[in-house]
């Protein structure tokens, strides 16, 4: 039976978050669905049906990019959670902080161009079958800024084989026709690579902001898929 | 007391973007003869004097392990040196 209940975000803040207003904005007044802000210090997950790790410099990017915040007491409920099937979603330092607390596999290095960049990048859906992205066509072409330092994916061959095989890459950079080409890989990233899945397929990080492009006066609406995705398949 | 001196930086088969701009530099300053820059980070560790060497060098190592290193992209190594009792802990 369809769920009736609107779906509840849980959005993770660590001192250094920025982008959790613009997350809360996205799921709320644009996805009209609930949120609760999750303090770094807390020790529940307050009844969420999803957790977000929102992008910012959690504990002032210290020692490296989401290695502080592992040792939040919330990171150890979200992990649980993971293990148990929930849903969890790390943009950006979200998606740094999961890579330092293994729900995903690889590392960040720091961008190729040692440049920090901000700006609007094409990212092309290489796996439309997940929770996250059931709402895209198949290769479709997502328009959503980019804004990091570390972004710079990074995995040995071993784990780059296991993820291209078990079709774990989600999003890859790429033109805005969708053409995969070095020049538009902003970071140097591996096998141009801008998201990917866990295996069992209840974690995605990506280093796109899908929340500073879920309304037209942004520039782009296309971000609002993302959380859509998410939305149907808790309605299910 | 025991003061652990930690050295960490990318794995030898990871392109280290820093090191190669700082390189690049280096060129450019007149100094044609560096074959390669790799930059890492250091980290002093003074125990307390409690600690003994052994205790101290495993310490290390598991501070090492779990968060000063992220093992998928770097390694460590470190240095223990014996400081007198009471010595202060801050000049490194």
């Amino acid at each position: 039976m369809a769920n009736r209940r609107k779906m509840r975000f849980g959005i993770v803040v660590f001192p250094g978050s920025n982008c959790d207003r613009d997350v809360y904005n996205s799921v709320t007044r644009i996805l009209n669905q609930e949120a609760v802000y999750l303090w770094h210090k807390d020790h529940d997950l307050n009844h969420c049906d999803a957790v977000v790790l929102p992008g910012g410099f959690s504990y002032g990017d210290y020692l490296r990019t989401g290695a502080i915040a592992r040792f939040s007491p919330i990171v150890q409920e979200i992990i649980d959670y993971a293990e148990k099937g929930g849903r969890v979603l790390g943009i950006c330092n979200g998606f740094q902080v999961l890579l330092e607390i293994g729900l995903l596999p690889g590392a960040m290095l720091r961008n190729k161009s040692l440049h920090f960049i901000c700006k609007f990048v094409h990212v092309r859906v290489e796996n439309s079958d997940t929770l996250f992205t059931s709402a895209c066509r198949k290769k479709e072409v997502l328009k959503i800024p980019i804004a990091h330092n570390e972004g710079n994916y990074y995995i040995d061959s071993e784990g780059l084989k296991a993820l291209e095989g078990n079709n774990q890459v989600v999003f890859r950079y790429a033109s805005p026709e969708g053409q995969i080409t070095e020049a538009h890989n902003p970071n140097g990233s591996l096998n141009h690579i801008a998201g990917i899945v866990n295996r069992r397929g209840n974690v995605l990080g990506l280093m796109p902001h899908p929340e500073r492009a879920s309304e037209a006066l942004l520039g782009s609406e296309d971000g609002k898929k993302i959380f859509r995705s998410m939305v149907q398949a808790f309605l299910d | 007391m025991i003061r652990a001196k930690v050295y960490v930086y990318l794995k030898k088969d990871i392109l280290d973007p820093q090191g190669k701009a700082v390189k690049h530099i280096i060129g450019n300053m007149g100094f044609h003869r560096i074959q390669d820059v790799r930059v890492g980070k250091y980290t002093v560790l003074t125990f307390d004097d409690s600690v003994s060497e052994e205790e101290a060098r495993q310490q290390t190592n598991e501070i090492c392990r779990k968060l000063l290193a992220n093992p998928v992209i770097e390694e460590y190594h470190f240095e223990l040196e014996t400081l007198p009792l009471g010595a202060p802990a801050g000049d490194g």
